[in-house]
């Protein structure tokens, strides 16, 4: 059976991880360990026969077998999230098929050079996948997460990211709340920019990290700049656009 | 070729139809200008792998190379001076969105191979770009209209995250193989794989037979990974 052939997946767990977001735990009946960062493709039939196909990135690391986990931010008017929002309950059936994407992926290499993961929003999800493949094989690879949100209760995944930071001093999590911050907030308050990159592309020192960016189109376009003007050159930027532009 | 046909393959109707997703109704109008699998947007979303090059036009050239008896190449000046038409083509990405009725103008590729002659062996295309980026595909699917190098979008300057200076536009496949940031095509006898195929996706990209991934293309004659 090909790789990417459709199979009907089961959804083992739904766990809700801000008011508008979900991460559905999906086990498959023909996994095949996937690279962090690679993303499946989930398709919706209706009865006259009419089908929807969107794709979402794989946020668990490939060490957690036969199982993959999508984590679903609701879209305004969202044909597919908003269905897998309201319409879906654990032990339902989907239909996806993957892994997808050549690209957009880190190996994990011991020798690779130290992360610089930019994410917006949903845009965090593979990049947790590539931070839980990192815990997962025991690297100190230095890493960084810039994860832009608009107020405190959109951070996904906030409580195990919190508890990366506390654990792992070679791993660093700035949040930037670019409307709302919490009570007393001392880091990043302001929409990223060019002169935030700059500071965190400096915080690497003479090393020249890896950056993957990942989010709506106009703030992947935006950071993606950004980084250059900070001196990364083109091939150490590898980008995910995963939708329009939200205001 | 009735009996070629598996009886019951699995794009089979009857088998496609078996599963479906209780509750789920569709809240985009159905139409017939849609290729399976694709919706309808009205913005202009951006795919690419990294970074938007920034192209000075006083550096810019486009260049025709590979099996032509002999390689030729404009500067932005003299490209500007080649007869233009207008296009309307709909455009469909990988990524499932279709856009319809757009607006570009631009030179023919049909334009562009008067000014060359071509090797009877150069059957495929490599389309290369500014910052790398390289597409393949058949010659045959850049002739006859079926594709050009667009300069203006609706009205106008193609921006930069849309390819511009000047993108190859060919509509009928998915829009990968339109490349962005176009600096020429090469000419070649075999069909060797660029950029997005090397990672897994189709070596044609019909959107009509949902060319997606390498393992949709007709031939499927090495079960391919999907990793690079
Ligand atoms: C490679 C890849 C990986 C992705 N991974 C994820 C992921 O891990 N998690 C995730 O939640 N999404 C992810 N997406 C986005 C996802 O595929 C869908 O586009 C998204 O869920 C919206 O689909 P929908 O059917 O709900 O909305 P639609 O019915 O398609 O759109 C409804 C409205 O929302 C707008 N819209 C569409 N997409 C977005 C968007 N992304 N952001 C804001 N507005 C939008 C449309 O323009 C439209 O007006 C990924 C996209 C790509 C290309």
């Amino acid at each position: 059976m090909s790789r990417v052939a459709w199979q009907l997946a089961t959804v083992k767990a739904i766990k809700p991880e801000t008011p508008r977001v979900k991460t559905f735990t999906l086990a498959l009946p023909n996994w095949t360990p996937q690279l962090a960062g690679q993303h499946y493709d989930l398709r919706l039939t209706a009865d006259g026969g009419y089908q929807a196909e969107r794709s979402y990135s794989i946020a668990s690391p490939p060490e957690q077998t036969g199982e993959i986990e999508l984590t679903v931010e609701l879209v305004n008017e969202g044909e597919v999230s908003g269905y897998l929002f309201e319409g879906v309950a654990v032990g339902d059936q989907l239909e996806v098929r993957g892994p997808i994407g050549g690209y957009f992926v880190w190996r994990g290499e011991p020798s690779a050079p130290p992360l610089l993961l930019v994410g917006g929003g949903s845009g965090v999800v593979p990049l947790m996948a590539m931070l839980r493949h990192r815990r997962a094989l025991g690297l100190r690879t230095p890493a960084v997460l810039l994860f832009s949100v608009r107020s405190p209760e959109e951070v996904i995944y906030q409580a195990e990211l919190e508890a990366l930071a506390q654990a792992d001093d070679s791993f660093t999590l700035l949040l930037d709340y670019t409307r709302q911050a919490p009570p007393g907030w001392a880091g990043y308050h302001r929409r990223l920019d060019a002169a935030m990159l700059a500071e965190v592309v400096a915080r690497f020192g003479a090393a020249q990290p890896q950056a993957f960016v990942c989010g709506p189109t106009g703030f992947v376009e935006s950071v993606a700049n950004g980084l250059q003007a900070a001196g990364l050159p083109p091939e150490m930027i590898l980008t995910e656009r995963f939708g329009p532009t939200r205001g | 070729m009735f009996l070629s046909q598996p009886f019951l393959s699995l794009s089979h109707p009857v088998l496609m139809g078996i599963f479906t997703n209780r509750g789920f109704q569709p809240k985009r109008p159905t139409n017939p200008k849609l290729p399976p699998g694709q919706y309808e947007t009205t913005d202009f979303p951006v795919l690419t792998a990294g970074p938007t090059p920034r192209i000075a036009l006083t550096n810019w050239e486009f260049r025709l190379e590979g099996l032509v008896e002999e390689p030729v190449k404009w500067s932005w000046e003299e490209f500007n001076k080649l007869p233009m038409q207008d296009f309307n083509p709909d455009i469909h990405c990988v990524t499932k969105w279709s856009k319809f009725d757009t607006h570009w103008r631009g030179v023919s590729v049909d334009t562009l191979l008067e000014h060359v002659k071509l090797r009877p062996e150069a059957q495929f295309v490599t389309e290369f770009s500014y910052g790398g980026y390289t597409t393949n595909l058949p010659l045959a699917d850049l002739l006859g209209g079926k594709a050009f190098v667009g300069l203006q979008f609706e009205g106008q300057p193609l921006a930069p995250e849309h390819g511009g200076p000047a993108r190859l536009v060919v509509p009928h496949l998915y829009f990968w193989k339109s490349a962005k940031w176009i600096q020429g095509l090469r000419f070649t006898a075999q069909d060797e794989p660029g950029f997005w195929e090397r990672g897994g996706y189709s070596m044609y990209g019909d959107p009509w037979k949902e060319q997606r991934y390498r393992d949709d293309d007709d031939d499927q004659a090495s079960p391919s990974s999907l990793r690079l």
